[in-house]
Formats: C-alpha cells, sequence, structure tokens
C-alpha cells in the first residue's frame, strides 16, 4: 500500500489566510485526494509528537501556508520529511483577483474559492509526486 | 502618568486539524476575541509561536495566557510554556466535553449542533479565566457558559 503524503496547513488563527490555508487542507485530503494525503497537525508534529513525526519522517509532505512566514512549511523542514512541497495561500491570491477572503471560523464565498483553489494546486503537487514514483 | 500598555491576556489554541475538538479551541477563542471580550484579549498564532515568532513568545513571556487545548496532549500549554512561560491557565476541551457529556460534536472540518454548543461553553470558560486573571467583575451571565448547567 502506498505511503499517504502528509498535508500540513498552518491554520494560522489571526487572517483568513490562515484560515483558507486549513479549509484547503481538509478539501484535498476529504474531497480531491483522500487516497493518496492524510493531514498533519503541525502543532503535534513541531512538539515531537511520534505518529506524526512518523507520519512525515523519509516521505513526500505538502506544506500549506497562509502567509509569508510559511510557519508550516518550516516545522516540516525541521520534522525529517524529505522533500516539503510549498503551497502559499498568499501567492494563490495574486493567481485569482477579485477574490475578497474574510472570515476566520467562517470563511465568506470567497474564501472558500480561494481554498479551494489552493486545493487544486495542492492536487497538481500531490498528482506529480506520485507520478514521480518517488512516495512508494 | 506615563501611558502605560493595557493590560490583556492572551489566547493560544492548539487549531489541531486531526480531531473536532482542536475546531472547537479555534472556534471558542474567536468567539471571545471578537464577541466577549474583544477589548481584552488578543490571539496569538500557535504555528508562529512554533516556528519562532519572537513577538508572540515575549508577549507571552510577559502578559498572562490562556491555552486552549483540543486533547490532553495538550500541544498549545506545552509549547508556550516551552517558549514562553508557563500559562497562567490551561484549558482542555475533552475535559469539558466529558464534564459536559457532550455526545458526538462533528468533523474537524464541520462541527454539528453540538459541537458548537461544546465551542460556546469552552468560549465561556475563556471569559472566566480572563476576568480572574485581570481581577474583573463577572459581566452577567455569558451566552454559552449556563447551558447545559440545568
Amino acid at each position: 500500500m502506498k505511503r499517504k503524503i502528509a498535508v500540513v496547513p498552518c491554520s494560522g488563527i489571526g487572517k483568513s489566510l490562515g484560515a483558507a490555508a486549513r479549509e484547503a487542507a481538509f478539501i484535498l485530503a476529504e474531497d480531491l485526494r483522500p487516497d493518496a494525503t492524510k493531514i498533519v497537525a503541525l502543532s503535534l508534529l513541531v512538539m515531537g509528537d511520534e505518529e506524526a513525526r512518523r507520519e512525515v519522517e523519509g516521505g513526500e509532505a505538502v506544506a500549506i501556508d497562509g502567509c509569508k512566514l510559511e510557519c508550516a512549511a518550516k516545522g516540516l523542514a525541521c520534522s525529517g520529511a524529505a522533500r516539503v512541497n510549498k503551497v502559499a495561500v498568499f501567492d494563490v491570491i495574486r493567481r485569482h483577483r477579485g477574490l475578497k477572503p474574510e472570515g476566520v471560523c467562517d470563511l465568506n464565498e470567497d474564501g472558500l474559492k480561494l481554498a479551494r483553489a489552493t486545493a487544486d494546486e495542492a492536487a497538481k503537487i500531490v498528482d506529480d509526486a506520485n507520478a514521480e514514483g518517488g512516495h512508494a | 502618568m506615563p501611558d502605560l500598555p493595557r493590560k490583556k491576556v492572551g489566547l493560544i489554541s492548539c487549531s489541531g486539524e486531526e480531531l473536532p475538538e482542536g475546531t472547537v479551541t479555534r472556534r471558542a477563542v474567536r468567539k471571545v476575541l471578537e464577541t466577549l471580550r474583544p477589548d481584552d484579549t488578543v490571539t496569538l498564532c500557535l504555528p508562529l509561536f512554533l516556528a519562532g515568532g519572537e513577538g508572540e513568545r515575549s508577549f507571552a513571556r510577559f502578559y498572562p495566557t490562556i491555552a486552549i487545548d483540543g486533547c490532553d496532549k495538550r500541544c498549545a500549554a506545552r509549547a508556550t510554556e516551552k517558549y514562553s512561560a508557563k500559562p497562567a491557565a490551561s484549558i482542555v476541551v475533552t475535559d469539558i466535553a466529558k464534564e459536559r457529556g457532550c455526545g458526538a460534536i462533528g468533523t474537524a472540518r464541520r462541527l454539528n449542533a453540538e459541537g458548537l454548543r461544546l465551542a460556546d461553553e469552552v468560549a465561556g470558560k475563556i471569559v472566566e479565566e480572563t476576568d480572574r486573571l485581570l481581577k474583573k467583575k463577572p459581566k452577567g451571565s455569558v451566552r454559552g457558559s449556563d447551558r447545559g448547567k440545568s
């Protein structure tokens, strides 16, 4: 059985882009690529939870970050992932001008569209990683 | 008289994506910040805190914090203590859910009605702790905090 790719969203609580990162991770892991991905909580990973570390160590991982500080990518980089693929909501929104995401717990319609666009980009990364065959 | 910064309480939620209780922490904290105690609280971003955000860590060194965790792994409380100072209060959602006899609360992605009620309960608990830390008299009943007591 193929190992699932770890998906780690930042889930920042201060801004809508962090919320969009979190929602994108759910869309990716539950709707778009449920057989190929698994969400791993950033806080568990960074605090050294053994099970979370096992999900990441030596494998491909996708970090979905809301802001330029890239906390999820940094956390993954320190957790033994073989390759960290970055998806940045702040870049995705530049490619979807006109979206005005609002809300944190309850994203507005534009926030959900942004999350979906982010998840679509992440799904392509997952497909590419699996096509390369480097993720057995 | 110097213009001293107003004392606020920092709220740090785990936001764990693997359990619905992580989503409860997030919703409860935002409710306190946006509605219940907007003048008395700030949120500290746990991912930033973990990634070395000096602003977040400094705040938690000098101001009281409340860690709100979804489960007994207590990532938010342990991270706060490890990188700044012991939180002034620590709330664990699974403990509150057990006390209240909560049933299924939905998923991490979407809380059900029970999950939303639990988030209100947790928000009420955060308010109690905030008022205690700021030595404020209770401002009357907080929506959600009385629910389920009868």
